[in-house]
C-alpha cells in the first residue's frame, strides 16, 4: 500500500449515488424496452392509452437507457476514475452534488414529458427546450468538476482513461448545444433553428456523435480504467492509445451523413460520411485491441472471474459493432440495411453488448470498493447474470439481423413484370416471429439486470457505513 | 455551393486525412530514448495502473493505411471534395434516372400492350390480372384492403355499388385523376335536434326501423338541405359522388351514431390521383382489375 495524504479523502459519496442510480435507471429503461418490444409483437399492449403508445415510449426507452443508465454510469465512474488517477479529491463537492441531483431531475422530467407527448422530434434529443437548458447547465458543471480535478492532479501525466472521459464531456457539450438550438413557442413547444436537409444533417451530426462520444469514447474511458485494474496487467500499448484516441475523435466527427444515404442530403456530404466511416474501423478496433491484449497473460483469470468475462465480452461486442458500422455505412450495403431491423440489431449489439456489459463489469468491480468490501455478495450470481445476458444479446441481435436482411431483400424483390413481389404488410408478417425472439432476448437481458440489482442490494446491506478512503500519494517515480 | 465553402470542405477533409496518415507514421516509428516494448512507460497511477509501449499490430496498421487509401480513391472518383464532381461524374440523381430509364425500357412494353387492350377483355386475361393484383396490393390495398373490401371511409370495390359509377371508363377516370367527395357540415345549420331528425329519416330510407315522428320531421329538412346532392329520393348522384342512401351500403358506417356524426361534422373523402405515379397504362390495367372484382363470371349478380 502506498502512503496516503493524511487529511484528504476521495469523494466517493457522489460515485455511490450515481452507481446506485445506474442500476435503478437500467432496470427502468430496460423494462420500458421490453414493453415496447412486446408491443411490436402484441400491439394491443398499448391498451389504447396515448401515454403507453409505442411512439411515446420508444424515446422514453432510448433516453432512459442512454442518458439515465449510461449517463449515470459515465458520470459516476468518471468521478471515481479521475480522482484515483489524479491522486486528488474532486474539484468541488458542491458542484458534484449539483451534477448528481441536476442529472436526476433531467431524467425525471424526461420520464414525465415524453409519455405526455412533449417532444422536439429529434432522435436522442427529444427533450423540449427548458429541459435542454437544464442539461446544458448540469453538463457545464460536470465539465468544471472533471477538468477542475484534472487541473489539480498530483501526477504529471494524465491517464488515458481521462483523455476519453474528457473528449466525451467536451464533445457532448458542443453537440447538445448546437443540435438543440431552437426557437421556443411556449414552455412545451419549440421549433428547430435549422430547416430541411440542414436540420437533418445537424441532427445526425449530433446523433452519430452521441454514439461516438457518449456511447464509445465515454465507455472507453471506463474500459481503460477497469480492464487493467481487474486484470492486474499493464495497458498493452501506450502508443496505440495515442493513435486510436486522436484518430477516433477526429474521424468520428464526419460520420453522421451515413444516416442520410440516398436522401435529399447533397452527394458530397454522403460521400464524405461514407469515406470517413470506413476510416473509422481501425481507430475503433485500436481500443478493442488495447483492451483485449491487456488481458493477454491473464487469460486464466477468465475461468474464475465473471467480472473479467463481462469486460472481455463487451470488448468483443465493441469490435463486432464497430466492424458492422463501417460496413453498413457503405452506400451499397446501406441501400439494403437502411430502415430495416438490421439497424436495430446493430444498435443493440453495441448498446447491450458493449455499453451494457462494460458498465456491468465495471460496476461489479466498483461496488465492493465503494463499500469497503472484498467482493460482491455473490460471485455465482454474477456468473448467472453474465450467461443469461450473453444469450439474451445473441438472441436479440441475431433475430434482428436476420429480420433486417430479410426485410431489405423482400422490399427490393421485383417480379418479371416490374411489380414489387411483396407488399409491406407481408414483410411485417414475415418479421413477426423474429419480434418474439427479440422480446425473449430482451427479457433475458432484463432478468440479468434484475439479478445485478439484487446482488448490489445484498452487497450494500452487507457493508458497514463506508469509511472515506484517503487519497493515495502518487507513486514514488512521480515525486 | 460557393467556392469559399467548397475550399473550406476540401481543406478540412484533406487536412484530417493527412493528419491521420501522419499520426500513424509518426507514432509507429520507434524514437530515441523510448522504453523497450517489454517495459512499462514508467508512469504509475492509482497504485498499479501502468502501460506497456508495445508496437501497434502490423495487420492493424495496414488495415488503417488501406482504409485511408480507399477513402482517397473514393473521394477522387465520387463527389465529396466540395464542388469537385469526382472523376466518374456520378450523381445520385443521375443514378436514379438511369435506373428508372432502364426499368421503363424493360417493363413499359408489357404495360403498353395492356394499355392498348380493351378494358373488359383485359379483365378476363389471367396473366394481366396477376400483374394487376400485384399493382393493387402495393398501391391500393393500404386503403381498400388486400381483399378490396374497403373499410370505414374507403369503398368496397367488390360489391357492384359505385359512388361515381361503375363503367370501365369511370373507374379508369377515378384512378387516373382521383376523386374528392365532400359532405358539408350540417351541425350548425340543423342544430342537435335537427341532426337527430334527419338521421332517423336517413335510417328509414334504407328500410330500417326508425323513430316515425323524428323521421317525418327529418324528411322536411332532408328535402330542403340534402336533395341537391343525394336526390329527392335519396338515391344519390354519381356525377358528384353523392352516395345512394337507400341501399344500406355505407361508406363511413350505417349506425345511427355514425350517420349523425356524418351529418353533424361532414366528411372529406379523397381518392388520390395516380396519373403521375403509375402512368396511363398501369392505371388502365388496374381499372380492368377493379372492374373485374365485381364482374366475376362466377359471382352472383349484384
Amino acid at each position: 500500500m502506498q502512503a496516503t495524504h493524511a487529511s484528504e479523502t476521495y469523494n466517493d459519496r457522489v460515485v455511490r449515488q450515481f452507481s446506485i442510480m445506474t442500476i435503478v435507471w437500467g432496470l427502468v429503461g430496460m423494462t420500458v424496452g421490453v414493453l415496447i418490444a412486446a408491443q411490436l409483437h402484441w400491439p394491443a399492449l398499448n391498451f389504447d392509452l396515448p401515454w403507453l403508445s409505442y411512439g411515446r415510449l420508444r424515446p422514453l426507452h432510448t433516453n432512459a437507457v442512454i442518458f439515465a443508465f449510461g449517463g449515470s454510469a459515465l458520470m459516476g465512474t468518471s468521478f471515481y476514475v479521475v480522482q484515483r488517477t489524479c491522486h486528488t479529491r474532486l474539484f468541488s463537492d458542491g458542484l458534484a452534488a449539483f451534477v448528481f441531483w441536476g442529472w436526476q431531475l433531467v431524467i425525471v422530467l424526461a420520464a414525465v414529458t415524453l409519455p405526455l407527448g412533449l417532444t422536439q422530434g429529434k432522435e436522442y434529443a427529444e427533450l423540449e427546450w427548458p429541459i435542454d437548458l437544464l442539461i446544458a447547465v448540469v453538463w457545464v458543471a460536470y465539465a468544471i468538476v472533471f477538468f477542475g480535478t484534472i487541473v489539480k492532479r498530483r501526477v504529471p501525466h494524465i491517464y488515458v482513461a481521462n483523455w476519453f472521459y474528457g473528449a466525451f464531456i467536451l464533445t457532448v457539450a458542443v453537440l447538445h448545444i448546437v443540435n438543440s438550438a431552437a426557437l421556443p413557442a411556449g414552455l412545451t413547444k419549440s421549433y428547430s433553428a435549422y430547416a430541411g436537409a440542414v436540420d437533418a444533417m445537424v441532427q445526425w451530426w449530433y446523433g452519430h456523435n452521441a454514439v461516438g462520444f457518449f456511447l464509445t469514447a465515454g465507455f472507453l474511458g471506463m474500459m481503460y480504467y477497469f480492464v487493467p485494474k481487474q486484470a492486474e496487467r499493464p495497458i498493452f500499448s501506450y502508443r496505440l492509445s495515442i493513435v486510436h484516441f486522436w484518430a477516433l475523435i477526429s474521424i468520428y466527427m464526419w460520420a453522421g451523413p451515413h444516416h442520410l444515404h440516398y436522401t435529399a442530403l447533397p452527394d458530397w456530404a454522403q460521400s464524405l460520411g461514407m469515406a470517413f466511416s470506413l476510416m473509422l474501423l481501425a481507430p475503433s478496433w485500436g481500443g478493442m485491441i488495447n483492451g483485449m491484449m491487456t488481458l493477454s497473460g491473464a487469460w486464466h483469470k477468465l475461468r474464475t472471474d465473471p467480472i473479467l468475462k463481462f469486460l472481455i465480452v463487451s470488448l468483443s461486442f465493441y469490435g463486432m459493432s464497430t466492424f458492422e458500422g463501417p460496413m453498413m455505412a457503405i452506400k451499397t450495403v446501406n441501400a439494403l440495411s437502411h430502415y430495416t431491423d438490421w439497424t436495430i440489431g446493430h444498435v443493440h449489439s453495441g448498446a447491450l453488448g458493449w455499453v451494457g456489459f462494460i458498465t456491468m463489469g465495471s460496476l461489479y468491480a466498483l461496488f465492493p470498493r465503494l463499500y469497503g468490501l472484498k467482493g460482491m455478495w455473490s460471485t455465482r450470481l454474477i456468473e448467472w447474470h453474465f450467461w443469461i445476458a450473453t444469450i439474451g444479446v445473441a438472441a436479440y441481435a441475431g433475430s434482428m439481423w436476420i429480420a433486417g436482411v430479410m426485410q431489405g431483400l423482400m422490399w427490393r424483390a421485383v417480379n418479371p413484370d416490374g411489380t414489387l413481389t411483396y407488399t409491406f404488410v407481408e414483410t411485417l408478417k414475415a418479421t413477426h416471429p423474429y419480434y418474439a425472439i427479440r422480446l425473449t432476448g430482451g427479457l433475458m437481458y432484463l432478468t440479468g439486470m434484475a439479478m445485478m440489482a439484487w446482488n448490489v442490494f445484498k452487497t450494500i446491506q452487507m457493508a458497514e457505513k463506508p469509511a472515506p478512503s484517503p487519497v493515495l500519494m502518487p507513486h514514488a517515480s512521480h515525486l | 455551393m460557393s467556392s469559399f465553402w467548397s475550399l473550406y470542405i476540401v481543406l478540412l477533409t484533406v487536412a484530417n486525412i493527412a493528419a491521420a496518415w501522419w499520426l500513424i507514421r509518426w507514432t509507429a516509428k520507434p524514437r530515441k530514448g523510448e522504453v523497450a516494448a517489454t517495459e512499462t512507460t514508467g508512469h504509475v497511477w492509482d497504485e498499479n495502473l501502468t502501460e506497456y509501449n508495445n508496437p501497434m499490430p502490423r495487420w492493424w496498421l495496414y488495415m488503417f493505411y488501406l482504409s485511408i487509401v480507399f477513402a482517397i480513391i473514393y473521394l477522387a472518383l465520387y463527389p465529396g471534395l466540395g464542388n469537385f464532381r469526382g472523376l466518374l461524374g456520378w450523381t445520385q440523381v443521375n443514378a436514379y434516372e438511369a435506373q428508372m430509364t432502364q426499368a421503363a425500357q424493360t417493363y413499359d412494353p408489357i404495360f403498353h400492350q395492356y394499355g392498348a387492350t380493351d378494358l373488359v377483355a383485359l379483365s378476363k386475361n389471367p396473366e394481366a390480372m396477376t400483374t394487376a393484383s400485384r399493382l393493387f396490393a402495393n398501391n391500393c390495398a393500404a386503403c381498400h384492403g388486400s381483399d378490396a373490401h374497403g373499410g370505414p371511409g374507403f369503398p368496397n370495390l367488390t360489391d357492384g355499388d359505385w359512388l361515381y359509377g361503375g363503367s370501365p371508363e369511370t373507374i379508369r377516370e377515378s384512378i387516373l385523376k382521383g376523386r374528392g367527395g365532400v359532405m358539408p357540415t350540417f351541425g350548425p345549420i340543423l342544430g342537435e335536434e335537427g341532426v337527430h331528425d334527419v338521421a332517423q329519416y336517413v335510417v328509414s330510407l334504407s328500410g330500417r326501423p326508425a323513430d316515425p315522428i323524428r323521421a317525418a320531421a327529418g324528411q322536411q329538412k332532408f328535402a330542403m338541405l340534402c336533395t341537391a346532392c343525394h336526390g329527392p329520393e335519396g338515391k344519390g348522384t354519381p356525377a358528384l359522388g353523392a352516395p345512394n342512401l337507400t341501399d344500406n351500403i355505407w361508406l363511413y358506417g350505417g349506425s345511427v351514431d355514425t350517420i349523425e356524426q356524418t351529418i353533424r361534422g361532414g366528411r372529406q373523402g379523397r381518392m388520390p390521383t395516380h396519373e403521375a405515379l403509375l402512368g396511363a397504362d398501369r392505371v388502365h390495367l388496374l381499372a380492368a382489375y377493379v372492374y373485374g372484382l365485381s364482374h366475376r363470371d362466377d359471382a352472383p349478380a349484384p
